[in-house]
């Protein structure tokens, strides 16, 4: 049985970003995460590295925190961090007013906000909606969530933690009152085992209220799904936002080569987060409220629709569950329930992940008496080290990948595998190689998140048979091919289902054609 | 939701089908092409998100405009080319793609001084002096100019016979009719004014700039056109049609104006046509009628130019050219001949635009006809170059195989 000082449970981007403090400050790290990473709330959400702004009328201490961790993550996650600067328009239906306030209220929370009239704001963002009345220029960029956390995976591993991704918890192991490790399931083999470790986090998101429970442990989650469409193409280059109370649908974000907007916002049941479905009155009301941001939304081919869930956590105070924070949570199961070597680290952003991770760690590091500061604020992560700046006749392929994995691509082996197989987003073999060496990739679906194979506009029909076919070689197991497929074409039909209309029809039958085959 | 989920940018149309990379020419000939559909509706998402992702190997795109014609989708894959080129792209050689590209320019100082000129850029030494310092193929064989331009023609010699016409024509030339090859114009006015119809020239005509757009000088390509919408205008408020003897100028004037310049030309692309289309109209609807010589005979293969198969008028050469009683005619399959206008001048792309062309050339010699139709004056120079067989335009078979005695006769109303 394998031992560890540190168990962390979730693959999101607060477990990996832990994992990795927990790897830096020298603890024999180990996470577990029952699907992929990023598979909950991390991978479903519009990847928009907060200023902080959109919280600082409401929220003044996450804005704070925000700004803080923004200008951090600029500079340690720069190859995941596209530094877009955002922008907060009031409309003529919009309060006029609120400007104001919302200028007062991020400067106080030490947000750069300025506000520029509305003909520089044209200029500046062609696509914004023309009918604006002002504009607000902040700091917001947009990230990566897939590479932010497959980098803080990979900085982890490479400080000696292991990543254990397709292991489901299924008890804890208790000694005495006290958690001292948990027995996993493999995912695809069933085949049960128990690791031990000092310390056990639970960092599962919308999910950790099932993991609390399973150690004994009351962690009232708010499920509140977010739905978002994604487009298939750029339109915008900053991010917009809606200069009001925040509401649905009022943040359209670039991303990458596409571009998303979102959320909605609505209760779900608990039951219910392990598959969220964007419904149509969810699309009808993104899409209304997008063109508002950015008219040209009106007639831009719409990719995928995907939801998220939010992992609200309801106060310790209130039982009713009506007072939520988007602060952090960080309990100590020792102090609070009685639980030894258990904690649990939910709430928060993307965008404060690093934060979560640091605060989780102290706590560990004061349970375990380790006494080392972290250092996640300074290190850059993996790939973030330096600017490659590829030459201009570099292949597109060459760039592109450069864009994704930066100095990352000075591992990749071009040498007879530079052939591309996904044309839209230009993924080459070479590419494909690295993931799997590096990235933990273990089917297709995994590959699409490290890479952005199939994320084009052909959503994966003309390249998954030569894609499944090489992951399939690079993995060693030829008689998987099939199976990588067959998951991949229902994971990419659910998306694809829900914004199914014109040519995206058109597209739709093509590759139900040609799959068919 | 959407009422159309395809905008403007038009490159989301494309299902990635990728019929257009298997008839891209150059595709086949040069591994470095990364193909129509990632140069163009891949390319263009990357591109809108940083011009850095341009790729220099979109030069090699002939512009032949075949993944237009193949695309089910409608995706118009040439003009995003041609328009990322125009936008992001810049000149290895600027000063020798200026030269190529200033026909006007080029034709103008030369045609004065044609029999040196001539001699000249054929001798040996100076090939190699413009290969080596150039980069113009020492290969390539270039068009000989005229001492006298077909506009000095017209104006000492065929302006005063339109006089007694009361039904006109404008006539765009083009360069290659007024400095090297003035008499596919002559052949144009005897055969429009045997149809009895009388033949203008523009107020002012401009090079229509498809060579100055494959170059990348976009603006100075703007300003011609600019000037040629003008002069289009002015022919078209007379009710005058204007005539074309060059598919590649016709196509020009006639789709890049808007698609790739963004020039509005909607008012007058209907007017716009090749004389082939616009005889073979008149003769069907009987308001033309041709008498052609008995003793006319003559071995054609017509060899269908690319931007003829864009414009999709090589039909109606075809028919006219079988109307003629002593031609016996052969189609062969459509093949690029590879040349591209100024592209197979280029010393870096003449070996793959002699690659391409192979195959055309192998099925020409095969053939083995008296002379090769066609109605672009480039395909004709690579014919001629290295198929070894004359060339000639449609025009000038209908000028040679006219009765025109008896068609005036048929005409005069």
């Amino acid at each position: 049985m394998k031992e560890y000082d540190v168990i962390i449970i979730g693959g999101g981007i607060t477990g990996v970003g832990t994992a990795r403090d927990c790897a830096l400050r020298g603890l024999k790290t180990l996470l577990v995460e029952r699907f992929d990473l990023t598979n909950g709330a991390t991978g479903r959400n519009h990847g928009l590295l907060h200023s902080g702004a959109r919280y600082a009328v409401t929220d003044r201490d996450s804005a704070a925190e925000c700004i803080r961790e923004n200008k951090i993550l600029k500079r340690i996650a720069s190859n995941c961090v596209e530094e877009t600067e955002g922008l907060f328009i009031t409309l003529p239906e919009d309060d006029p007013a609120y400007q104001d306030k919302f200028i007062r209220s991020c400067r106080e929370a030490g947000i750069n906000a300025k506000a520029i009239d509305p003909v520089e704001a044209l200029r500046m963002e062609p696509s914004v909606n023309p009918t604006l009345t002002g504009a607000v220029k902040v700091p917001d960029a947009s990230v990566d969530p897939f590479r932010l956390a497959s980098a803080n995976a990979l900085d982890a591993s490479i400080h000696g933690a292991e990543i254990l991704t397709y292991h489901t918890v299924v008890a804890f192991v208790k000694e005495g009152g006290r958690v001292v490790g948990v027995k996993l399931r493999d995912s695809r083999s069933g085949e049960e085992s128990e690791v031990r470790a000092s310390v056990t986090v639970n960092a599962a998101g919308i999910w950790g209220q099932k993991i609390a429970a399973m150690a004994g442990a009351e962690i009232r989650m708010l499920p509140a799904k977010g739905s978002l469409l994604v487009f298939g193409h750029r339109v915008n280059r900053m991010v917009i936002n809606r200069c009001r109370k925040p509401a649905n649908a009022d943040i359209l974000v670039p991303g990458d080569v596409v571009c998303v907007v979102g959320t909605t916002s609505d209760k779900v049941p608990f039951e219910e987060c392990d598959d969220m479905r964007v419904t149509a009155a969810e699309v009808k009301l993104l899409l209304e409220e997008g063109c508002k941001l950015a008219p040209s939304l009106a007639d831009t081919r719409i990719l995928r629709a995907y939801a998220g869930v939010r992992p609200l956590v309801a106060a310790d105070d209130d039982p009713t569950g009506r007072s939520t924070s988007r602060g952090i949570v960080l309990l100590d199961h020792e102090r609070r329930d009685g639980i030894p070597g258990f904690i649990s680290i939910t709430g928060g952003k993307l965008t404060s992940y690093r934060l979560m991770g640091e605060l989780a760690t102290d706590l560990i590091c004061k349970k375990l008496n380790v006494n080392k500061p972290c250092r996640t604020a300074q290190l850059p992560l993996p790939g973030s080290e330096k600017k490659l700046n590829p030459a201009k006749r570099d292949a597109l392929a060459f760039k592109a990948a450069e864009g994704r994995h930066g100095t990352g691509i000075l591992r990749m082996d071009f040498a007879g595998k530079s052939e591309v197989l996904c044309e839209c987003e230009h993924v080459t073999r070479a590419e494909i190689a690295y993931a799997v060496k590096y990235l933990d990739v273990n089917n297709l679906v995994d590959l699409r998140r490290r890479t952005r194979i199939g994320m084009g506009t052909c959503q994966g029909t003309f390249c998954m048979g030569k894609v499944a076919k090489a992951l399939a070689e690079e993995l060693g197991c030829p008689d998987r091919e099939k199976e990588f497929l067959e998951q991949y074409a229902r994971e990419r039909w659910k998306g694809m289902a829900p914004v199914c209309w014109g040519d995206s029809l058109r597209e739709a039958e093509y590759m139900r054609k040609l799959y068919r085959k | 939701m959407q009422e159309k989920n395809a905008n403007a940018s038009n490159f989301e149309q494309c299902l990635k089908c990728s019929i257009c990379t298997a008839v891209c020419p150059m595709m086949e000939a040069n591994p470095h092409y990364p193909g129509p559909k990632q140069a163009g509706p891949d390319g263009e998402r990357y591109r809108i998100k940083d011009p850095a992702f341009y790729d220099l190997t979109l030069k090699y795109c002939l512009n032949c405009k075949r993944c237009e014609v193949s695309c089910p989708s409608g995706v118009r894959i040439g003009d995003i080319i041609q328009s990322a080129r125009l936008k992001y792209g810049r000149s290895s050689n600027p000063v020798r793609d200026y030269m190529l590209a200033s026909t006007d320019l080029v034709g103008s100082l030369a045609s004065p001084f044609a029999p040196v000129v001539n001699r000249v850029l054929g001798m040996k030494p100076v090939k190699a002096v413009m290969d080596g310092v150039m980069g113009v193929d020492s290969r390539r064989t270039f068009p000989a100019y005229s001492g006298r331009r077909f506009e000095q023609w017209f104006r000492s010699e065929a302006a005063c016979r339109q006089l007694g016409f009361r039904r006109f024509i404008s006539y765009f030339h083009g360069c290659y009719v007024n400095y090297n090859y003035p008499q596919l114009g002559k052949d144009l006015v005897k055969l429009v004014n045997a149809c009895g119809y009388g033949v203008h020239l523009l107020d002012r005509e401009k090079c229509c700039g498809v060579a100055l757009i494959s170059n990348g000088f976009g603006n100075q390509a703007r300003k011609q056109a600019e000037t040629n919408l003008k002069s289009f205008r002015t022919a078209v408020a007379n009710g005058e049609t204007v005539l074309t003897s060059s598919s590649t100028c016709t196509f020009t004037m006639r789709d890049e104006y808007s698609n790739v310049l963004g020039l509005d030309n909607s008012d007058v692309r209907d007017s716009l046509l090749l004389a082939t289309k616009w005889l073979y109209d008149h003769i069907e609807n009987g308001s033309i009628r041709i008498a052609f010589r008995k003793d006319y005979h003559k071995r054609i293969v017509y060899h269908t130019a690319c931007h003829m198969n864009k414009l999709g008028w090589a039909i109606y050469t075809t028919s006219l050219l079988r109307m003629i009683p002593g031609v016996e005619l052969k189609v062969i399959e459509q093949k690029c001949c590879g040349i591209a206008g100024t592209f197979g001048f280029k010393k870096e792309n003449y070996p793959y635009s002699q690659k391409i062309g192979s195959e055309l050339f192998e099925a020409l010699r095969v053939a083995n006809p008296e002379v090769v139709v066609t109605e672009c004056e480039t395909c004709k120079w690579q014919i001629e170059m290295s198929a070894c067989l004359p060339v000639m335009n449609p025009i000038s078979i209908l000028a040679e195989a006219i009765d025109e005695k008896e068609t005036i006769k048929l005409n005069i109303r």
